[in-house]
C-alpha cells in the first residue's frame, strides 16, 4: 500500500505526463494515461461514523494517516471528504506540535 | 463578565523533574489560573511519554493537560508564566467551548431527524450521504 503511494506521489511532483497514471482526480478523466487503478468510490470514514470532532490527542487515530515518513495523507488517498479532512489535517498539526507526531521520519 | 470559554492547555514538563516537582508545578500553574478568576474543570497527568522529536535535546517529556474555564486573560497569564517557567518545556492551548458547541449541534440535529423518521435512521441518512457525496466531491473537476 505505501509503495503504490508513492509512486503516486512522484506522478504528482512531474509534470503529468502520462506516464504510471495517477488517475487523476477519480480515475473517470481516463484520458490521463488510462488510470493504474480504478478510483475506489471511497466513503468518509468519518462521515460513516458521524464523528463531529477530531481531537489532537487521540494519536492512535491520527497516525493511521501519516504514514512512515509522517507526511499527512492527501484526501485522495485518505478518502476524507474535505470538512473531516480540514479537521484532520489540523489536529494533526497540533499534535505536531506537541510532540505527540512527529514532523517527519527518516 | 465575558462569556466563559473553554481551554484546553497541554503541556510538557521536563523528564528530569521528580513526581513531587510536577505535582507542586501543576498546583502553582492551577492557583495562577484560579487567582484570575478561571476554574480549572479538569486536570489529567498523562504520564511520561517518548516525545515524537527531541525538545531541547531531550526525548522524554511529561505531558500534563488542563482544562480551563475563563475568559482570555488567565490563559494569557498562564502561559506567560509557562513561558519563563524552565520546567515547562513546551505548552499549546486549544480554544474548545465552540467546537464543542458545534458538534452538540450536530449531534442534537441527529437525534431529532432520527426521531423524526422514527427511528430508521441509519441506513437512510448513510444511504443519503453516500450519494450525494460521490457526486459532489468533485471528482473529475480538475482541470
Amino acid at each position: 500500500m505505501s509503495s503504490n503511494y508513492e509512486e503516486r506521489e512522484r506522478g504528482f511532483d512531474r509534470d503529468d505526463d502520462g506516464d504510471g497514471g495517477r488517475g487523476g482526480r477519480g480515475g473517470q478523466g481516463g484520458g490521463r494515461g488510462g488510470g493504474r487503478r480504478m478510483h475506489r468510490r471511497k466513503i468518509c470514514r468519518f462521515c460513516i461514523e458521524k464523528v463531529d470532532l477530531i481531537d489532537f490527542k487521540d494519536v492512535k487515530l491520527l497516525q493511521s494517516y501519516i504514514p512512515e515518513r509522517g507526511k499527512i495523507l492527501p484526501r485522495r488517498i485518505s478518502g476524507a471528504c474535505a470538512t473531516h479532512q480540514r479537521m484532520l489535517s489540523e489536529a494533526i498539526k497540533r499534535a505536531r506540535n506537541i510532540a505527540l507526531l512527529p514532523y517527519a521520519t527518516d | 463578565m465575558a462569556t466563559q470559554r473553554t481551554y484546553e492547555v497541554m503541556f510538557i514538563v521536563d523528564a528530569g523533574a521528580s513526581e513531587d516537582d510536577i505535582t507542586r508545578l501543576n498546583e502553582t500553574l492551577q492557583q495562577i489560573i484560579t487567582d484570575q478568576g478561571g476554574t480549572v474543570t479538569k486536570q489529567e497527568n498523562m504520564g511520561r511519554r517518548q516525545l515524537a522529536y527531541p525538545i531541547g535535546h531531550r526525548t522524554e517529556g511529561h505531558y500534563v493537560l488542563f482544562e480551563v474555564d475563563g475568559s482570555g486573560r488567565e490563559i494569557a497569564e498562564l502561559e506567560r508564566r509557562m513561558r519563563v517557567n524552565d520546567q515547562v518545556v513546551r505548552y499549546i492551548t486549544v480554544r474548545v467551548d465552540e467546537d464543542r458547541r458545534r458538534a452538540e449541534k450536530f449531534k442534537a440535529k441527529r437525534a431529532r431527524r432520527a426521531s423524526k423518521r422514527g427511528g430508521f435512521s441509519g441506513t437512510a441518512t448513510r444511504g443519503g450521504g453516500a450519494a450525494t457525496g460521490t457526486n459532489a466531491s468533485g471528482e473529475g473537476q480538475e482541470s
